[in-house]
This record gives structure tokens, sequence and C-alpha cells, in this order.
């Protein structure tokens, strides 16, 4: 009886699997298939990257990776630099008003960037950077989640060791460099996984700021050769899509624990 | 200069020190501090300011009060998208949550290659929303689409799935819960390795059986990672409109619309930025009464239980 059941659970857990790849299996079938077997799936089918190079040329997809790739790198280093002097200061610094600091950092775990699109456009517009690339990473440059989790991490830091670079004569920047920032590496690379997923993918704002080849990032580009009326066939959005989605998916799937481990800990705060 | 301005200078006087610290420390913050009042704090209140203003034709800003919210509650659209949203959220957090709770479970149990059944059900977490919306369009396309050539199969006649106002709210929320529920799955595995094994153990021991155990047992322990997921997932399902755009465009007839798309509509489309403003405004409180729900209670639950 027990074994009976685990056995039905195994083959249900099997089954919700297989529909669970159904959509992503799709997509590659489609992009590697010519046109003909888009909706008709046959073994005989011949493979074809026909749809790529159709895809590359029918847009400018390489220039679109280009600025991704500038957009993610942008924002991850700022973000670093940025948080990691912010949860230093908090962390090993004792000051009038660093609760109220605090607070004020924490109230962008609550209203995040992406729903102040309205004034969000108004101010880099005013800045002058409209349908640039630093128009789009700007908002995000200061992460209050990434001050919180490097926070929690400085607060480990073992007095012992901060103390011990000090009698060597190290100063305040040479104890966050060598002594805080090393110790930090697991954070970092959580943080880091996360924040490159999250801006390689996102869309709506870099929709809102963007308006040229030169600054849209792959999901934008991506929208504006799917969109119906430029009459492109199936396989070659598929084709496009998978483009969009690939460094990402293989990153995941060499790394797949740390990225389950840094969305767990990016989830939980 | 850094030298001095360390935390315990020997022999240096406590207030200077004192003052030192804080001006270092400010030094340090500033730039987060600045990008952060840019944009989050500025922005907020910017954003609350203009809720009270209408823009006339000429150009020129008139203090309107609360007119923007009084007409804001007479825009059937308005709560087209509110009423939309409830239902988005309805149809996709449930469902997605008790699909994260079987797949845990599945995955964190003894089945043959629970490694790549975490892989599958994980996998569309780390996919941009708009290529997710670009695979599902595919199958929701009429009579072409993959599902209408299914129904041809069973000599059914086609269905415009997008199109139809009965059936396009259904057919995004299957899509979402796909996308989101290997993602809440991770958070039921954490909690699922936290629990002793030996409670199940004794359970057994005592001749309870399997849906017993869970059901009194193992679901009651789960109920804070239920909860956390619970807001998480409420939260997201205001934020993500990215499919929108080109899936329905809020279409048709509105019947697929949520709020933060119709900001985006109000404000870039029809160019009103004072009703886009009011919209933010009632969406900020939304999100950041929920936000205060998870860090406030939540968090207290979930860490001295």
């Amino acid at each position: 009886m027990n074994a009976r059941t685990s056995l039905l659970e195994a083959v249900a857990a099997w089954v919700l699997a297989l529909l669970w790849v159904t959509p992503l299996a799709y997509a590659f079938w489609s992009a590697l298939h010519p046109s003909a077997f888009a909706t008709s799936f046959s073994l005989s089918a011949p493979w074809t990257l026909d749809n790529f190079v159709r895809a590359w040329n029918q847009a400018p997809f390489g220039r679109y990776y280009l600025n991704t790739v500038m957009l993610v790198s942008l924002v991850l280093a700022g973000q670093l630099v940025l948080s990691t002097l912010a949860a230093y200061a908090f962390v090993h610094f004792k000051f009038k008003g660093s609760a109220i600091a605090f607070a004020l950092t924490l109230l962008q775990l609550m209203i995040m960037p992406d729903v102040l699109i309205v004034e969000n456009y108004r101010v880099i517009s005013k800045l002058g950077l409209l349908d640039t690339i630093p128009a789009i990473a700007l908002p995000y440059m200061a992460s209050a989640f990434a001050i919180f989790l490097l926070r929690q991490t400085f607060k480990g830091v073992p007095r012992e060791l901060i103390e011990a670079a000090r009698v060597e004569g190290a100063g305040p920047i040479q104890v966050l460099w060598r002594v805080y920032v090393p110790l930090a590496r697991s954070t970092y690379v959580a943080f880091a996984l996360v924040s490159v997923s999250y801006h390689w993918n996102n869309f709506l704002w870099p929709l809102i700021v963007t308006n040229s080849v030169e600054s849209r990032p792959l999901t934008v580009g991506l929208a504006v050769f799917g969109a119906p009326e430029t009459g492109v066939d199936w396989s070659v959005i598929n084709a496009a899509t998978v483009m969009t989605m690939a460094p990402l998916l293989i990153a995941f799937l060499i790394f797949q624990r740390q990225f389950v481990q840094s969305f767990m800990r990016a989830g939980i705060r | 200069m850094a030298e001095a301005a360390s935390i315990d200078v020997p022999g240096d006087g406590v207030r200077s020190r004192a003052w030192l610290n804080a001006v270092n420390a400010w030094l340090l913050l500033l730039p987060a501090a600045l990008f952060l009042g840019a944009f989050t704090h500025y922005p907020v209140l910017a954003t609350i300011r203009s809720s009270l203003f209408v823009v006339r034709r000429n150009g020129g800003e008139v203090f309107a009060g609360l007119d923007n919210y009084g007409s804001m509650t007479e825009d059937p659209i308005f709560w087209k998208a509110f009423v939309n949203n409830v239902w988005f959220a309805l149809g996709t957090v449930p469902t997605s949550i008790a699909l994260a709770l079987l797949m845990a479970i599945w995955v964190n149990r003894n089945i043959r290659g629970r490694g790549l059944l975490r892989l599958a059900f994980f996998t569309p977490t780390v996919l941009p929303m708009i290529a997710v919306a670009n695979i599902w369009l595919f199958f929701y396309t009429p009579d072409y689409g993959l599902l209408d050539q299914l129904r041809s199969l069973a000599g059914l006649p086609g269905w415009n799935w997008l199109g139809d106002p009965r059936s396009v709210m259904g057919c995004l929320i299957v899509m979402v819960i796909w996308k989101e529920a290997g993602f809440f799955m991770i958070f039921y595995l954490a909690a699922l390795q936290q629990l002793p094994p030996d409670l199940n153990e004794a359970a057994a021991m005592e001749g309870a059986g399997r849906f017993y155990i869970f059901r009194r047992i193992t679901f009651p322990l789960l109920m804070p990672a239920t909860l956390f997921i619970a807001i998480n997932a409420v939260i997201n399902s205001f934020k993500l409109v990215d499919h929108l755009v080109i899936m329905t465009k809020g279409g048709p007839n509105n019947a697929s619309t949520l709020l933060l798309y119709y900001i985006y509509e109000v404000a870039f489309t029809f160019q009103d930025h004072a009703y886009a403003a009011t919209l933010t405004v009632v969406l900020v409180a939304i999100l950041s009464s929920l936000a205060l729900l998870k860090f406030g209670y939540l968090d207290r639950r979930i860490h001295y239980q």
C-alpha cells in the first residue's frame, strides 16, 4: 500500500514536471525547426539554425546584447559600491540619526522604483538622460535590499578581527576593504545573482525610458521585434525569445544551487 | 585624516570623536542617500503633490485638493483595474502556493531524479516575463496556436483566448502560476528542511497516516512560511504587468488591465500626469500596507516562534 502510493506520487511528480517544461521545450522546438513545423511535431522534422540567423539579421540583437550587458554591469557596480559604503556606515559607526537614516533606507523595500514610474520619468527627463542606459540604471543604483543584506553580514564580523587590523595601523577604509568586504563574499555573490537576473529580465521601466536601438535592452528589443504588426513568423520570434533568455538560462543551469540559494535569501530579506 | 577618524583613537576627546564618527558615517552614506533621495523619497513626495493639482491647458498647475481622487472614484476603468487586480491575486496566489507546497514536498522526498524535478519546477523563475509572454502568446493564438490545434483535434472550433473577456484573465492567470510556483517552492523547501525529522517518525510510529501527518503536523508547522509566501505573492501580483504590454494591452475592453498597467497607460499614452500620480498614490498605499504587514507582524512571528 505504502509503496503503491509513493509510486503514484512519483508518477504524479514527473507528470507535473513534464507539464512544467513543455512551454520552454516548445520554444526551443520551434526555434530550432523550419517554420512549417511550428505547430506540427514530427520526429523527422529537420533541425535548423536558420531562425536564429534570420532573427539576428532582422533586428540589431548584437547591440541589444551589448546594451543589456552594459546595463546589468552598471547597475551591479553601482549597487555594490553604494551599498557597501552605506552598510559600513550603519554597522561600524555610531552617530546621531543613524536609526532614522536606516528607516528611510528601508522605505525603498516597501516602495520599489518599479511603481514610481511616473515621477522617476520626470526626474530622468530633468536630468536630460532620457533614452540612455544610465536612465534605466539610475533608479536602481541605491538598493535598500543590498544595504540591508550587507548590514546583516557586516554585523557578524568578529570584533577581534577589526581590532587586529586596527592595531596593524589600518584606517577606516582599509578596515572596510581588508576585513569586512572579504568576509562578506557569499553575500555579494548572492546579491549579484539576484541583481543580474532581475535587471536582465526587467522590462517596463526600460520600455518607458528608452526609445532607440542604442539604449534598448534585450527585453525591450524582443518586444519591439515580436510586435504583431511586424509580421515576423513565430519560429523567428521564438528564436529571438530563446536568444533573450539563453545567457541567464545557461548560467542558471551551471550554477543552479547558488541561484536557488540566492533567490531564497533575497525573498526572505 | 582617515586615520584620525577611526572610531576609537586613544586620547581623542569623546565629543570630537563622536563628531568625526558622524562626519565619516554621513560621508559614507552620502552616495546612497543621494540616489535614494532622487529616485525614492523625492518621487514619492512629488507623486503626492502632483495628485493634488490639475494641469491647465496652458500648462499651469492649479491646486485641486482631492478632486483627482474624486474623479478616480468615478472612473470605471480604475475600478475595473482594481477589481481585476483582486481577481488576478485570487487566481494566482492560492493556486501557486498549493502547487509550490506540493512541488516542495515531492522534491524533498526521495523520488528518483529529484534534482531534475527541482530544475523543471524552478526554471520558469529565471526567465524574463516578456519571453514567457511571447511563448504563451503563441499557445493562445486563435486557430493557429497550440491550444486551438488541440481543440481542432477534438473537432472543436477555434477560440479567441486572449480576445474574449471571459477567458483572457484565466489565460493570464495560468501563465503566471506557471512562472511563479517554482519560486515559492524554494521557500517551502527551506522551511521543510528545518522541520525536525523525528516528528514524522514519531507520528508514523503512532500509526498516523501520511495525509494525517501532513494535515495535523507538517502543514501547521509550515504556516509562517505560507503566510510569508502569500504576502509576497500578493505584492508580486500588483507589480507584475510586463506581459500585458505584448499580450493584451489591458484588453479586450479593459478586461485584463491591472493597476500598474493602467498607470502606465494614463501617464505615457494619455499623458495625464496628475491622474497617473493619483493612481500611483493608491498603488503605493496598497503596496506599503502589504509590506508593513510583512515586516511588522510576520517577521516577528517567523523569527520568534
